[in-house]
């Protein structure tokens, strides 16, 4: 078993007109014993800025106080947010440094730049950054998400649309995958805000 | 002892020894994505033109399907890059800041044998754990140069060459159909040949070809030269899911406004680095 | 990838731990104590394992409404990294009301493919009468699981038309376990495919709609073209063309569409 399954869970982030969407199940588990209905791997970092992690808790939450201490850095001394795209390079950098003894989480980045578009990317846990327009995806269902991303996703999406269309795919992903689940909670990030629901999936 | 890590150059070993008794005890290490490659590159009178594929796996899947795998070095010198994708990304971004400081100090125009000694010295020094097989072309005072870099720091130079999974299929074009002295449009036609060889006949291999051209004139890159993998089909109508598909948690929905505190960068807050 | 380790689903209790759930099965590793010949002895040659199986990939499926049946299947044999053919056919007809598709290794496919036309074809010579879709999902469990300690590396989907003109799909693992139902897929694109059918075909994720109705027939050959065009987007073992046979009560019909080629 590959360290990346111990806890299971998966992130999910597409991109849509003027806004985008990062979703992720709640699981948290020890082998195939879940221990937990409500883990977070999506953590904000600024309010158009959100940071996905899949993988092993421990460094999922390692890498959230890294990359906020990080940035609270560079606010202070920069006073100025972080673009999204800048944020990829410092997240790529920080898990690369550490290539022959990485941190064994996949980040996924979805944000909005200055001009309200959408940047979404993923990387692997050695910091390959992956930058698309569609729609990326990590965690222990990937290839399912994938599937469903890729038969569902269409091209500027309201958030509206958007949100039914994350949560179809994410949900039909999670129910094939026996170690994440338990409940997914999506994000809608638009120049106006976040809008946060959390989906009513199946809890077995 | 007390450096910032930021401040403290080379790899961090902090995980290291977590990881091998998480190995030790039986839990797998993950394997880092991949780019199952074809890259090659061919030498023509007066430049080189370079090529690549843009496919990034995973094991079976793929994981991008329109990535960039011809690197910068500098504005006379790219870089093709096959192995793992987070290595073959950061050596050559390394190499790129590198070449940058080195013209700036000796103030003269980057050469090829410079970035290919600083490649090599490199990829040797870490015995082949940094797995990067690249194909780096450029023009510089001497002329056109074209060289490969196998993961361990040996080096060739050679007037056609290919790497990656692809790359037989890519020299198997290239071996019948190169002479010497090719014109810059039967270059470009070769490579599109030999990458597309690649992309149709080996699994790691797909996507678009990419082109690179570099002239004593400077370098043209040209993504999606040839697109011969779009989608074929989309479902007429679509999938249509209207608003209350998804059940939703009653009373978990939240709302945050955007704060207005910090404003996010724009282009007049780039540094000035004029003086 | 070369090595098979077949995946017996086991009810309720997946494989956790690889180093002890595997079933005490996986090929060349038979190790015997008392055999004076077989010392797990340093000195004793590394290896004489033989691998007999590989994984060619493709992708199957079969998805059933009321009154019809499509089963497909790319047309794709991998190997590695490279593709030895890119047409060969992974379904055959059984009957006029039934169609099997599998992917896995192909020479067990061609194998057990014939081992199912020879033992339809005794049947109708002695029953004179074609075998029902339910006779066919049983007799294919038999052949797999006649073969529990060596399997078939394949896996298949079976669909048709039962006897009462309902349609029907049946999934199978390697060793014949079973399960009927609406929608199935198998092979290097199952994780793909399957949940899109799940959502598309079953509803699964969708709050209750009293005006939903079942898919049909055209629609469905239009949903299993793009599920199988988004597949091949991103499994490497699945492309080139596929085959999609629909199945209703006029008999057998297949029409062939293109993938992607890389």
């Amino acid at each position: 078993m590959s360290i990346l399954e111990y806890n299971g869970g998966c992130v999910l982030a597409m991109a849509g007109k003027e806004c985008v969407a990062i979703a992720s199940d709640k699981r948290l588990g020890v082998q195939l014993t879940t221990v937990a209905m409500d883990a977070n791997r999506i953590f904000r970092m600024h309010d158009k800025l959100y940071l996905g992690l899949t993988g092993l808790m421990t460094d999922i939450q390692t890498l959230d106080q890294l990359f906020r201490f990080k940035l609270e850095l560079y606010a202070m001394r920069e006073n100025r947010l972080m673009k999204p795209k800048t944020f990829a390079s410092l997240v790529s950098s920080t898990l690369y440094s550490k290539r022959f003894a990485p941190y064994f989480s996949e980040p996924v980045i979805a944000g909005l730049d200055k001009d309200n578009k959408p940047y979404i990317c993923s990387m692997d846990l050695l910091g390959c950054v992956a930058e698309e327009t569609e729609f990326v995806v990590a965690g222990t269902c990937a290839e399912s998400l994938f599937g469903t991303c890729e038969t569902f996703y269409k091209k500027d999406l309201e958030p509206d649309e958007l949100f039914e269309t994350v949560s179809q795919a994410l949900l039909a992903a999670l129910d094939r995958d026996c170690i994440s689940g338990w409940g997914a909670v999506v994000h809608i990030i638009t120049k106006d805000g976040v809008q946060t629901k959390e989906l009513d999936g199946r809890m077995d | 002892m007390n450096t910032p890590e930021s401040a403290r150059g080379g790899f961090c070993f902090e995980n290291a020894i977590r990881n091998s008794v998480l190995s030790a005890n039986g839990y797998k290490a993950p394997t880092a994505r991949k780019t199952g490659t074809t890259i090659a590159g061919v030498v023509f009178e007066g430049g080189v033109v370079l090529g690549a594929d843009t496919r990034a796996t995973s094991g079976a899947t793929v994981f991008e399907k329109n990535c960039q795998k011809i690197h910068y070095i500098a504005d006379n010198i790219m870089c093709c890059g096959a192995g793992t994708a987070a290595d073959t990304e950061h050596t050559t971004q390394l190499i790129a800041s590198k070449i940058w400081l080195h013209a700036l100090a000796t103030r003269r125009k980057p050469r090829v044998a410079t970035a290919l000694s600083m490649l090599k010295h490199m990829l040797f020094r870490y015995q082949g754990y940094v797995s990067a097989a690249l194909v780096l072309g450029g023009v510089d005072f001497h002329g056109p140069h074209l060289y490969t870099v196998y993961p361990h720091g040996s080096t060739d130079r050679l007037p056609y060459v290919s790497m990656g999974s692809g790359s037989l299929a890519a020299m198997a074009v290239f071996e019948a159909n190169y002479k010497d002295g090719l014109t810059l449009e039967d270059a470009k036609q070769l490579v599109y040949e030999g990458i597309s060889g690649g992309i149709f006949n080996d699994l790691g291999s797909g996507g678009n070809v990419d082109l690179c051209i570099i002239t004593a004139d400077g370098q043209e890159l040209i993504r999606g030269y040839a697109k011969e993998n779009e989608r074929k089909y989309r479902r007429p109508g679509g999938y249509k899911f209207p608003s209350g598909t998804t059940p939703v948690v009653p009373g978990s929905e939240k709302f945050k406004e955007q704060s207005k505190d910090f404003a996010l960068v724009t282009e007049q807050d780039g540094m000035d680095v004029s003086a | 990838m070369s090595i098979l380790q077949p995946n017996a689903s086991v009810r309720g209790l997946p494989n956790a731990d690889p180093r002890v759930a595997s079933s005490g099965f996986k090929l060349g590793e038979h190790h015997d104590p008392y055999d004076p010949l077989d010392v797990a002895h340093p000195a004793a040659p590394l290896s004489r394992h033989f691998h007999p199986y590989e994984d060619n990939g493709g992708t199957v499926l079969s998805v059933s409404g009321g009154d019809y049946t499509i089963v497909a299947s790319d047309t794709r044999l991998g190997s590695g990294y490279s593709v030895p053919t890119r047409y060969v056919s992974r379904v055959i007809k059984l009957t006029d009301k039934a169609v099997l598709a599998s992917s896995g290794m192909h020479t067990d496919i061609a194998i057990l493919h014939k081992v199912l036309r020879i033992r339809l074809t005794q049947y109708r010579h002695r029953h004179r009468k074609e075998m029902s879709l339910e006779a066919i999902s049983q007799l294919l469990s038999t052949i797999l699981y006649y073969r529990r300690f060596q399997p078939y590396y394949t896996f298949n989907v079976l669909g048709g038309i039962d006897e009462n003109g309902q349609g029907w799909s049946y999934g199978y693992d390697a060793i014949g376990s079973h399960e009927k139902v609406r929608a199935v897929c198998s092979g290097s694109g199952q994780y793909l495919l399957q949940p899109v059918l799940d959502n598309q075909v079953e509803f699964r994720q969708m709050a209750a709609d009293p005006t939903r109705k079942e898919l049909q027939l055209e629609p469905c050959v239009e949903l299993v073209k793009d599920a199988f065009t988004s597949t091949c987007e991103r499994d490497i073992y699945t492309g080139d063309l596929v085959e999609i046979c629909r199945i209703t009560a006029k008999g057998v019909e297949m029409e062939k569409f293109e993938l992607r080629a890389d």
